[in-house]
């Protein structure tokens, strides 16, 4: 059988704006896969604990807060402290291209403004996912 | 970085999280590595006490399951904390494949030690997935010593959570049906403990009353079944519920009870796993699937019945 992808989308900080996050959520439901989804409000050590013990593939934050230079590099961080590596960090939200571009260069994925088509980033994920997977032998 | 089962199985030891997900992973995928994991961890299976939760969607589930993990990593016997961890089972759908898993959201204000894996059914009917029972033995095997299953939403029928767990808890709310809805085949027969939850609602009082009244009909009821009302939300009801669980699986204990029942589990997990098998071998070999479409066109040529076309095929397996 092939392997399910498993995304985790969340709204970290305190913003409340989490229809973003829902109609990501619903689309790649829609796209066959196994969305995980934490609500409102996490802090990034939760978000980073549920993605190990939901063992997904990707991890989605959606952040409108102005917040995303501080917690996309805490997310990343605590992931590689847990030896989490292969998950893909990707989200969207209202983030400027000069920070997209620096978020990239620390190893965060490719990030989408408002009005992205739903089908370029459930081919972003479908493609960038078999890259990255290490399934024990 | 590529991780053996043998690497994976030492930190499931070490209740290293990571570890215990990706096997958790490859047993709900029916990887082929599952028959080795399952003889690695099968020294360590069986001191979780394991219970289900099932009822209707919005029952409260989740909600009832996090107040009650809250209550057990708090109430650690002999002042070390109970290790706590939870399988929530939400739909996948049928026509795409995908799901939504969202129990989490109401399991957000836990102790970071409760480990919490969400599961799609994967097409399963019973309110649980086929691999629910072996994600459970890798949390058996991580160290948990409670282990709470939530299903899917379930309606009358989806009863197989009976099969996997030490005791069975049915959750329902007031305003859902008369008497006669308890009565019916399903849901209510599984029961070992009901919880009415969202007892604040008008009708709390009657729903207990009416569950009385029929648990008096039931013809194996060795136990008395307890009723236990709760208001999840605002942690009421909480303590009683965790007390009645405990007391249920001391007499369980004490009467031999337990050890009947995972006996009984035992045997319709590996019916379940034979019947699955069966199905890969006879469904899924080569050629079957267009042996299929020629025995369909004999059929609407009356050249064969589909009664005689299923023993035909049968017999080709059963000597």
């Amino acid at each position: 059988m092939k392997k399910k992808i498993r995304v985790l989308v969340c709204k970290p900080g305190l913003d409340g704006h989490d229809r973003g996050a829902k109609v990501i959520a619903a689309a790649l439901r829609d796209a066959g896969m196994e969305v995980v989804y934490t609500g409102l409000r996490q802090t990034p050590e939760m978000i980073a604990r549920a993605a190990v013990q939901e063992d997904v593939d990707v991890i989605g934050l959606s952040i409108h807060s102005g917040a995303h230079m501080t917690l996309f590099p805490r997310v990343l961080d605590l992931l590689k402290q847990a030896g989490a590596t292969q998950i893909l960090l990707t989200g969207g939200g209202i983030i400027p291209e000069d920070d997209m571009a620096a978020l990239r260069k620390i190893g965060v994925g490719e990030l989408f403004g408002p009005g992205t088509p739903m089908d370029k980033i459930v081919e972003y994920i479908r493609a960038e996912v078999p890259k990255r997977r290490t399934v024990g032998a | 970085m590529s991780d053996t089962v043998d690497e994976l199985v030492a930190g499931l030891f070490r209740s290293d999280a990571r570890a215990t997900a990706r096997l958790i992973t490859l047993v709900e995928d029916e990887a082929p590595e599952v028959a080795r994991i399952q003889s690695a961890i099968r020294d360590r299976v069986g001191r979780a006490y394991r219970v289900g939760f099932t009822g209707p969607p919005g029952a409260g589930k989740s909600t009832l399951v996090a107040a009650l993990a809250k209550h057990w990593v708090n109430d650690g016997e002999s002042g070390r904390v109970a290790r706590v961890s939870i399988v929530a089972v939400d739909p996948t759908s049928p026509f795409t494949g995908g799901a939504l898993l969202g129990d989490r959201v109401r399991m957000t204000s836990l102790d970071p030690s409760v480990f919490i894996r969400s599961m799609a059914n994967r097409g399963r009917l019973g309110g649980i997935a086929a691999t629910t029972d072996g994600v459970c033995d890798v949390l058996d095997a991580y160290g948990s010593d409670w282990l709470l299953v939530e299903t899917v939403g379930v309606g009358q029928s989806e009863v197989e959570i009976a099969e996997c767990a030490d005791v069975t808890v049915v959750v329902l709310t007031p305003g859902t049906g008369d008497s006669v809805q308890l009565l019916k085949a399903g849901l209510m027969e599984v029961a070992e403990i009901v919880v009415v939850n969202k007892a604040d609602r008008p009708g709390a009082d009657s729903l207990v009353a009416e569950i009385q009244s029929i648990v008096g009909m039931r013809p194996h009821s060795d136990v008395p079944m307890p009723i236990v009302s709760t208001v999840a939300t605002e942690n009421k009801g909480i303590d009683e519920l965790a007390k009645t669980i405990e007391e249920y699986r001391t007499q369980q204990v004490s009467r031999g009870l337990l050890e009947t029942r995972r006996k009984r589990n035992l045997r319709a997990k590996i019916q379940r796993l034979v019947e699955a098998r069966l199905r890969r071998e006879i469904w899924g070999g080569k050629g079957a699937s267009e042996e299929l479409d020629a025995t369909v066109e004999c059929i609407l040529r009356k050249e064969e019945t589909p009664w005689d076309a299923s023993e035909r095929i049968v017999k080709k397996w059963i000597r």
